[in-house]
């Protein structure tokens, strides 16, 4: 099992720490509900440090990156980062990710920990270019800081200004160290994602530093429990519970990220013929009244029959309610629809409703 | 983590307080640390009696959902009326304010062969 450079600040912190995708990650310091709330109205980190960095390098990594994912990465310049996705031949989706684009001839791709390596193996498959592939994921740590206090917390340790707009990056040096700084994040909430290199030592000091930054906003370690609950407060998709290998981009709602026009990419014929057949199901968001609680896997039922699945539930900790993600038939995808929670064999009533659950100022 | 001496225990992690043929029951403080916050105790209005061993309800916590087993059986006298607000009283004093049910225990020797805070302690592996 392997540790992040954060690891012995963690312990110390008293954090539940759980094996994630193969490392030892903190799912909680002291409460969900009350870093998922920090986030939300202050500011709280998050050690992300098991997430995948591969480089895509050379004459040939445009054409590569655009081969394999869905995106139009030809829309990227250097600063500016992308949501895609790689897909099967059949449409499955191998992960999602971040692609950003450092120069013409080098790309930095963020995978799922839990997909990395799989993911670099159909990279490398894949690779009829002869682009340079570069997995340096044990090299990097990674922190997110997010929450609306976000950016004067990072100000004070960045020796440049971070006016950076949404999903845009620079390489800039926190605390002193070289880092790459990235507005971008998986909270809904102004953020900002830090990479660096370097030993534990310069880790734990850069991270020493952010919580001397942030003091004045009190600023809280978050864990994994409140990452997803967050995400799942804005309708984000997250791989192994709402989107995977039998799940395609286009029912995922991920058609804003799918650039059918794009001139040709694995699974785009796949998915071209399925948005002209139309889309058999759609994956919505759906909250309830009740009290109980829809989880991943549970059914999803009308008039007695089962219609789908829950992909991902909990409850929101800013409605107070249950909310949910999972498929249904597209002809009960409309706002306004009403389907079943199926839990322990009784039918709790639920409406399906846009994205995010929980809408921002 | 805290185990009361005076209180019996159960392997699902429940605990049992008698008072005379009186007894409350919860669950004790590694079960409210390993479910993380809570936000629903799930009991049938209309819970009469509970059967040892079985699940007389469900706690929904953020993360997960467990059952609840009663460590004796018995007739339900009173269904904790705080925690309908405050469900987050089994995180914050699962001994004292966060009990869940009081009953009335059909069978005190069922009592007696439940574990005491030593043993309950043991088998956490602590």
């Amino acid at each position: 099992m392997k540790k992040t450079n954060f690891y012995s600040i963690h312990q110390k912190l008293g954090a539940k720490i759980v094996d994630f995708a193969g490392f030892q990650m903190p799912v909680l310091y002291s409460s969900i509900i009350n870093e998922h709330k920090a986030v939300r109205s202050s500011v709280g980190v998050f050690d992300v440090s098991h997430m995948g960095e591969v480089y895509i390098r050379g004459d040939k990594a445009l054409d590569l990156i655009q081969h394999i994912t869905v995106n139009d990465a030809s829309a990227l310049y250097d600063g500016r980062v992308q949501y895609s996705a790689m897909c099967y031949p059949d449409g499955g989706i191998v992960d999602d990710l971040l692609v950003y684009r450092v120069s013409e001839k080098e790309y930095l791709l963020v995978v799922n920990a839990s997909n990395k390596d799989k993911d670099v193996a159909w990279m490398k498959e894949n690779n009829k270019f002869g682009a340079q592939i570069d997995d340096e994921s044990d090299e990097y740590s990674l922190l997110a800081v997010q929450g609306p206090n976000s950016k004067a917390t990072v100000q004070k340790i960045c020796d440049k200004n971070i006016d950076l707009e949404y999903y845009h990056f620079f390489k800039a040096k926190i605390a002193g160290v070289d880092a790459i700084v990235s507005r971008t994040g998986y909270t809904g909430e102004l953020g900002y994602e830090i990479y660096f290199k370097g030993n534990e030592q310069a880790a734990i000091a850069l991270w020493d530093s952010l919580f001397e930054a942030g003091k004045e906003f009190n600023i809280q370690p978050v864990g994994l429990g409140a990452r997803d609950s967050l995400r799942l407060e804005m309708g984000m998709c997250l791989y192994g519970n709402d989107i995977d290998q039998t799940t395609n981009p286009l029912e995922a709602g991920l058609g804003w990220i799918t650039k059918l026009k794009k001139e040709n990419f694995i699974a785009k014929d796949v998915l071209v013929k399925a948005k002209e057949e139309g889309l058999k199901r759609k994956l919505v968001g759906m909250v309830s009244e009740e009290k109980t609680f829809p989880r991943h896997g549970y059914d999803l039922s009308l008039e007695g029959k089962v219609i789908g699945k829950v992909t991902s539930g909990t409850v929101s900790p800013i409605l107070d309610k249950p909310i949910a993600m999972g498929y249904v038939p597209s002809e009960l995808s409309a706002e306004g629809s009403k389907v079943n929670f199926l839990i322990r064999g009784k039918e709790f009533p639920a409406t399906v409703v846009k994205f995010p659950f929980v809408k921002k100022g | 983590m805290n185990f009361p001496k005076e209180l019996k225990y159960t392997t699902d992690h429940e605990w049992l307080k008698v008072e005379g043929n009186v007894g409350y029951i919860g669950i004790t403080d590694f079960a409210q640390g390993e479910l993380g916050d809570v936000v629903f105790i799930d009991i049938a209005s209309d819970l009469q009696e509970v059967a040892k061993g079985s699940s007389f309800g469900t706690i929904e916590a953020v993360k997960t959902v467990s059952d609840m087993f009663a460590p004796v059986s018995g007739k339900v006298l009173e269904v904790n009326p705080k925690l309908g607000d405050e469900p987050q009283l089994l995180n914050s004093d699962p001994y004292g304010e966060g009990w869940i049910i009081k009953i009335e225990i059909s069978d005190l020797s069922e009592a007696a062969s439940l574990m005491d805070a030593a043993a309950y302690e043991a088998q956490l592996g602590h």
